[in-house]
């Protein structure tokens, strides 16, 4: 499988994102929690036969000095990614919308911390 | 290095106005500290390059466990053991974050492997020498570690995101590496008078491949300023070894050990040390693959890919048979 980041590359048996090249184990996508109240974060990959395995492998490989507390783990290839064209249309409305940001807004130091 | 030799297109760098819009865009974003990610636009060159480095960087962790596995069994202590078997451990586990890298690259693990296997890929010289004696485990972290830390640590900036988060990744546990190594090498050089002999050999066996480690002179290389302009090398080779024998040579008077070198010098004028190049001839002879150890490392990688595929089939077998069940169940 190849990442969901992942274009073919010529000269190697690269397959189509979400195909499964046909001697090798998937590709997992690793995310890890961390001790300290943060969520998921992705890590890394690894290759694996299933799931179960998967986690096995990414506790050696991601967790090696308690860097986790949890471990999920996503085939790559059941991965919905965007990608950098999509990148106008996806985050450009947001240019124009300021007053989200709180500081848009001007309150008179007499009124005290808002 | 641990990626050393690695060409690049021999045209020369471009400037910014001979390049078309989207390379130039690119090389902008570059300029600025941007950092390129895996579905971004890439020149096939960079693309190549990065495969070819990271590609080799990945292999020298792997090969390098050889060396150093040599002594688990034989470790002097229980503790000694367990350092070795951990610092081994995070070995492979460099590699497995640097062939995720290169994977985001659209290369495929099998064919990274098939490639190391088939010697088309190179991984560092350094792994071809022998570790004789146990004092060798403590020139290895020493020195050679020592030395991947010095190329590894401004490669945490490079303009590649897997592969730079990969680096801050190894970085953050390659201290512990080079600190075991002089952890042994300060017990053997303050231990009994064979034992600081045996510190001795390895400092006088690995000083030189050391040197080796970051690759000739690359100051006129059209290679190497191209990995430059494209931050996917930080400092040239020179600078990264006089910085290594900078740090090393207090590193071993603390010791009481002598650097094989009889024209080191500190210079005060430069603000360095003056030292003698390694074997240059020594160096291509075992890149060529007529190192000690050359064919015994590969032997024993493509050993352990022929032994280890009954298992890997079996894996696969047993998922699919799972798959299978729980289908059927719904």
């Amino acid at each position: 499988m190849s990442s969901p980041e992942t274009k073919p590359y010529p000269g190697t048996q690269a397959v189509e994102h979400g195909k499964a090249r046909a001697d090798e184990w998937p590709l997992f996508e690793i995310f890890i929690r961390g001790q300290h109240g943060l969520s998921h974060r992705h890590v890394g990959s690894l290759h694996a036969p299933d799931a179960e395995m998967a986690i096995k492998n990414a506790r050696d490989v991601y967790t090696r000095r308690n860097e986790g507390v949890s471990i999920w783990v996503v085939q790559a290839s059941d991965i919905a990614a965007s990608s950098p064209e999509e990148k106008g249309s996806l985050y450009e409305p947001a240019n124009d919308k300021v007053y989200r940001h709180p500081t848009f807004f001007d309150i008179p130091d007499e009124v005290g911390a808002m | 290095m641990y990626a050393q030799m690695i060409k690049s297109t021999g045209d020369g760098v471009k400037s910014l106005d001979e390049m078309e819009p989207q390379e130039r865009a690119f090389q902008e974003r570059i300029n600025a500290g941007g950092k390129i990610e895996p579905k971004d636009w890439m020149p096939e060159g960079y693309r190549k390059n990065l495969i070819r480095q990271i590609g080799q960087h990945a292999h020298s962790e792997i090969v390098g466990q050889l060396p150093e596995g040599n002594w688990i069994t034989r470790a002097p202590t229980l503790e000694r053991k367990a350092i070795l078997l951990a610092k081994v451990q995070d070995e492979a586990g460099h590699g497995l974050y640097l062939y995720c890298a290169a994977e985001t690259l659209g290369v495929s693990r099998d064919q990274l492997t098939r490639d190391l296997l088939s010697g088309k890929m190179k991984y560092s010289s350094i792994f071809n020498y022998p570790t004789l004696t146990w004092a060798d485990m403590g020139a290895v972290g020493w020195l050679v570690d020592g030395a991947a830390i010095m190329n590894q640590v401004p490669l945490q900036r490079t303009s590649y995101g897997p592969y730079a988060r990969a680096m801050v990744r190894i970085c953050k546990e390659e201290s512990f590496h080079q600190r075991q190594g002089y952890d042994i090498m300060m017990k053997m050089a303050k231990g009994t008078p064979a034992q600081k002999k045996m510190a001795q050999d390895a400092l006088d066996r690995f000083w030189g491949p050391a040197l080796m480690m970051f690759g000739p002179s690359d100051e006129n290389s059209v290679h190497s300023a191209q990995s430059m302009a494209w931050k996917i090398k930080m400092n040239s080779n020179d600078e990264l070894r006089q910085k290594f024998v900078d740090e090393c040579v207090p590193q071993a008077e603390y010791l009481g050990l002598t650097v094989p070198d009889p024209d080191l010098k500190w210079n005060d004028e430069r603000g360095h040390y003056d030292f003698t190049q390694p074997d240059w001839d020594e160096f291509f002879d075992v890149l060529k693959g007529n190192g000690p150890c050359n064919t015994e490392r590969l032997e024993a990688r493509n050993k352990a890919w022929d032994d280890g595929a009954w298992v890997r089939e079996g894996l696969m077998a047993h998922a699919a048979k799972k798959r299978a069940a729980k289908l059927a169940a719904e």
